[in-house]
């Protein structure tokens, strides 16, 4: 489904990704771990099309297409959510608003009918309601106000609706108390499936727990330094990233 | 941001063009060029005015030409030669005008469908049955040619006519309020359209009378080298309440043309008034070349106790914006609304705000203005708050908002406060900021493409005014902001 190939990315001329390579099939739960600057969230960008981060070399595959020769909403089109670590508040525009139009783009980008406002309020009141968001949340301005948990649980509701077949979540765990953590855990798991993949990006064990992968990555200094089993979180958090990859 | 740069190449590209860039072919009944006291003669002759008026529109011409062009404005206007553009122009007809649709030269309604009006206007334009009651009196190149509903709005004894036949039908009516609110001498700009103007629209609402549709024209500039001189006025009796549409666009041109309107609103005791603009006319190509020089004066008079007048503008057309809709609040109670949204791209320039002058007691205004400036534009706002020295109990609340796309656009806001009563409670806030990379980034990701992530930010931007729009304009108004911001990310 994604196949990473030696990938090199800068950013203002530095070099972040120094020849990453990865194999995602669908169906798999991928943990990638690893300490502060090790270039986990630059991968996550790098996948997303950001602007700025600049591929130097290396190769992205993704369902047979490659990957960093579409623009951003293409990859979006395709199947390619990215949950973000910081979400952005957008005054004005209420999260259904936004839904909305996103999902409709997307149907519009696959050759898919759009939805009309009845079916979408119903698919949206259901996966809300899947996450414990209320229908008052849904109707406030994107992520305005909304504490770090409940921006969180906006992105799970917002990939809930959108129904990826990639979703990269970029520390999503981050910042939640443990009721918050379960729910999203909760939201995660119930995106598993035969023909998807997830790309959890993690910096703590203790997300993986609730949502358990079946590889683990350590990155360190823009590469993949260690891979193995479920096993090798407990081992890290057990001795610490400089003991892992020492 | 390179990738940003080389996608709005690809859009200009794709999307240079005027969308609403297009010449209709209708023969037009010329005046002479240039501008002189048979002009002006001309003129009134051409639409059988009554001697008074005739006097009055001369009067305002050999007042217009001791008047100098108001400096002051953050404009840079190119020097504009009156005596080289024709002041009439009329679509040919015979007799003295259409009588229905069926007479209405069919090209016109072409023009119309070209526009891109929602069909469910083009079929109140056409009469059609069940169509929305929302009457249109079209105004093409100076005389209105078609006016719908004009039977049902008679049954509730609203007055919507051109004016030309207002002055013609209701001589009293026009008498009375012409010029009450914008004098002859106003500026320069109004005392020119008090001379020349050639047609426009009347609107009366008797006492108690709400007007049971929203009432809307459409304006459109077509002949080459015309002026257009717009002339409105609307006045709500005591306790009658009218909503108000007015919406343009402008066929491509490549020589300037000049547009100088003046509306003059007037509500007596307890009437409403509610004025909506959405503004498109051709803001000139990507270096500024052609477009439409706006120099509009609008102004409500509160002359009854709670009263109200309420301006919502959404401003994107145009190479020059020089208009101030403005609200003297004399009536005890009477409250003034300014609501806009000018959005300037490319080489355009606007400087627009309102000014609201509080003569009355317990007198409120409020004004919420969301400045968007993209390319290498220039918008400023500017406004007034002036509080008179009789008018206790005086309320005031201005919020000015800017928006910068890229780094070559200029926002400035410019607010005046002048209160000679010190009871006055007067609040003015702004803000300036820029379209963030993090709000793109976040709509692309989750598939919007950037002309749609554009669309999403700044319509968010500015809800507050867009949510004052009748449901008619409001979904026209939010394309049309994604539609003149198209390729300005950066």
């Amino acid at each position: 489904m994604l196949k990473i190939d030696d990938l090199h990315v800068s950013v203002d001329g530095t070099e972040i990704i120094k020849g990453l390579s990865l194999e995602v099939k669908p169906g798999e739960v991928h943990a990638i771990m690893g300490p502060n600057g090790a270039g986990k969230s630059t991968l996550a960008s790098t996948l997303a099309g950001r602007d700025a981060y600049e591929v130097t070399a290396g190769s992205v595959h993704y369902a047979g297409k490659d990957l960093l020769a579409l623009a951003p909403h293409e990859r979006a089109g395709e199947g390619i959510f990215l949950g973000f670590q910081y979400p952005v508040e957008i005054p004005g525009v209420s999260n259904l608003n936004f839904l909305r139009t996103a999902l409709n783009a997307q149907r519009r980008y696959r050759g898919e009918p759009e939805l009309n406002g009845a079916d979408f309020m119903k698919l949206a009141k259901d996966k809300a309601k899947d996450l414990e968001m209320s229908l008052d949340m849904l109707k406030r301005f994107v992520n305005v106000g909304f504490s770090g948990g409940e921006k969180k649980r906006n992105e799970m509701v917002q990939m809930a609706v959108l129904d990826p077949k990639l979703a990269i979540l970029d520390e999503t765990d981050s910042g939640l108390d443990i009721d918050a953590l379960k729910t999203v855990s909760q939201g995660i798991n119930a995106l598993r499936g035969s023909d998807r993949a997830i790309l959890l990006i993690t910096h703590y064990q203790r997300l993986l727990d609730y949502v358990v992968p079946d590889h683990v990555h350590v990155l360190a200094d823009g590469r993949i330094v260690r891979s193995g089993g479920k096993d090798l979180a407990h081992e890290l958090e057990a001795q610490g990233y400089a003991a892992a990859v020492a | 941001m390179a990738a940003t740069a080389e996608t709005r190449e690809q859009v200009d590209e794709a999307t240079g063009d005027y969308k609403y860039g297009f010449v209709t072919e209708i023969e037009s009944d010329f005046a002479p060029k240039g501008l002189n006291e048979d002009i002006v003669r001309f003129i009134s002759e051409k639409k059988g005015e009554p001697q008074w008026m005739l006097d009055w529109r001369l009067k305002a011409y050999r007042a217009w030409l001791k008047m100098t062009e108001p400096q002051w404005a953050m404009l840079d206007i190119p020097p504009i030669d009156y005596q080289d553009a024709y002041y009439y122009a009329a679509p040919k007809q015979q007799g003295d005008g259409p009588k229905s649709l069926d007479e209405v030269d069919p090209e016109l309604l072409r023009t119309y469908e070209k526009l891109g009006i929602p069909l469910e206007e083009q079929k109140v334009l056409a009469g059609v049955e069940g169509a929305p009651k929302v009457a249109v009196d079209a105004v093409f190149d100076s005389v209105s040619v078609a006016t719908t509903f004009r039977a049902e709005l008679e049954k509730a004894g609203v007055i919507f006519m051109s004016i030309s036949e207002a002055i013609r039908e209701y001589p009293d009516l026009v008498r009375k309020y012409l010029g009450s609110v914008v004098p002859i001498r106003d500026n320069f700009f109004a005392c020119l359209n008090s001379a020349v103007f050639s047609d426009g629209t009347f609107v009366y609402i008797p006492e108690g009378v709400r007007c049971p549709m929203e009432l809307s024209t459409y304006f459109r500039i077509n002949a080459e080298n015309t002026g257009q001189f717009e002339r409105t006025l609307i006045v709500a009796d005591a306790g009658s309440y009218v909503s108000y549409l007015e919406g343009c666009t402008a066929p491509q041109r490549d020589e300037n043309q000049l547009h100088a309107a003046v509306v003059e609103l007037v509500a007596l005791d307890d009437a409403e008034i509610k004025y909506s603009t959405v503004q498109n006319w051709y803001p000139g190509d990507k270096d500024g070349k052609g477009g439409i020089y706006n120099f509009v004066t609008k102004r409500g008079l509160c002359k009854g106790k709670r009263s109200k007048i309420s301006w919502t503008q959404v401003e994107t057309g145009s190479a020059i914006t020089w208009k101030y809709p403005s609200c003297v609040l004399q009536g005890d109670e009477s409250v003034g609304e300014f609501y806009s949204v000018a959005v300037t791209n490319n080489r355009q320039q606007a400087d627009t705000g309102t000014k609201m002058i509080h003569q009355g007691r317990n007198t409120r205004s409020r004004i919420i203005s969301k400045g968007i400036s993209a390319g290498r534009s220039n918008n400023t706002y500017r406004g007034l708050v002036r509080v008179q020295a009789g008018a206790s109990g005086v309320r005031n609340f201005t919020q000015c908002d800017s928006l910068l796309m890229g780094d070559q656009c200029g926002a400035h806001t410019v607010p005046y406060i002048e209160s000679r009563n010190p009871g006055a409670q007067i609040e003015h806030e702004a803000t300036t900021s820029k379209i963030s990379e993090d709000q793109m980034f976040y709509c692309l990701q989750r598939g919007l493409d950037e002309e749609a992530a554009v669309e999403m930010v700044v319509n968010g931007f500015a809800k507050e005014v867009m949510q004052q729009l009748p449901m008619e304009f409001a979904v026209e108004a939010q394309k049309l902001l994604g539609i003149s911001l198209e390729g300005s990310v950066g």
